[in-house]
């Protein structure tokens, strides 16, 4: 169990007091089945987020990417889920699926490209790519799949996570947050801004003969000019 | 069997060398790239937060969530870029974007 600031827990890895920590049955007996639940639904998020982040960059239609892509973060957050990140695991839905690919999604429909065409040819490089890409992978792979890390390196840690019994998941990452790195989440916000307004610079054009709303022409109205009498003759009309 | 740091941080190399492999294959494609670019700062962030868990240190975790910020920003501002780029050109592919060649 991890008890607070300040104290560290038993065995280094957060991993292994995760059973101990998010199981509510201290019995060793339902440790067990709650482990195994713990490896399936690893692999399941693993495979699928790794299929799908293949069909992202494999599939024809750029809107099957987009939606691989969401299906992608989907299972990232529920890999995030399993490492007890839980906000982020939210925040990652929100932000990715509710904005970022949204506005994928958006920008592929709303050009008028023949997709086909800016695939011909995409084999042609693939085998180099390919090659780079499996010795990259394999090196990757390689180095910190096979590597265990020491203990050691657990004393320098500088926020630790409280218990999840005492502090839940969005508290915990809201006691730094705010205050240990408020520059930084001001800083953030800052550059959420800086896009925003620069997508909109970037965007917007004024095309001519639109219909436009001109308030201070509206406000200035007068029943004088907005309303004309016309005296109608019996039987014509207008 | 245990799922420890190792388990995560393969998955997250599989991720980013996907991203990097589709930057080659779909080279021509400016919003496939950015989309690999997504993946590839995915893939940051499942490593950020594996060692979070692996250290009990949540600094991990508000770093996560500041390259989330930044990701959501870039994808922002790119996806601008290309739609004015569009606008001028008709056209995404890489191949054309050479307008400043003079």
């Amino acid at each position: 169990m991890r008890h607070g600031f300040g104290h560290w827990p038993d065995g280094l890895s957060g991993f292994a007091s995760w059973s101990e920590g998010r199981a509510f049955t201290p019995s060793k007996t339902k440790k067990a089945p709650i482990m195994g639940l713990q490896v399936l639904f690893f692999y399941l998020f693993a495979f699928i987020a790794v299929a799908s982040a293949f069909m992202v960059i494999a599939a024809k239609n750029p809107v099957y990417s987009v939606l691989f892509l969401i299906l992608t973060f989907f299972n990232a957050a529920g890999l995030f889920l399993l490492t007890g990140a839980e906000f982020l695991a939210m925040i990652l839905l929100v932000v990715y699926v509710g904005a970022v690919a949204v506005l994928f999604l958006f920008v592929v429909m709303m050009l008028d490209i023949d997709f086909a065409e800016l695939r011909a040819g995409v084999l042609e490089y693939a085998p180099v790519g390919a090659l780079i890409g499996l010795i990259l992978a394999a090196e990757l792979i390689i180095v910190v799949g096979g590597s265990t890390f020491s203990p050691e390196i657990a004393k320098g840690i500088a926020m630790p996570i409280p218990a999840v019994t005492e502090r839940t998941n969005t508290a915990a990452l809201g006691d730094v947050l705010y205050t240990h790195y408020i520059y930084f989440f001001q800083i953030a916000g800052l550059v959420l801004l800086v896009a925003m307004i620069g997508a909109i610079v970037l965007t917007l054009r004024h095309r001519e003969n639109i219909k436009r709303q001109s308030i201070p022409r509206q406000v200035a109205r007068s029943p004088e000019t907005a309303v004309e009498v016309v005296t109608v003759k019996p039987g014509q009309g207008l | 069997m245990e799922i420890g740091i190792s388990h995560y941080l393969t998955v997250s190399a599989i991720l980013f060398t996907l991203g990097v492999f589709g930057i080659f294959l779909n080279r021509k494609n400016v919003i496939i790239i950015l989309m690999s670019v997504e993946l590839i700062l995915l893939a940051v962030n499942i490593n950020m937060v594996a060692f979070s868990a692996f250290l009990n240190d949540i600094t991990g975790q508000v770093f996560a969530l500041f390259i989330l910020t930044v990701a959501a920003a870039e994808a922002a501002i790119g996806l601008a870029i290309l739609v004015v780029f569009y606008r001028n050109r008709g056209s995404i592919a890489v191949e054309d974007v050479n307008m400043m060649k003079g």
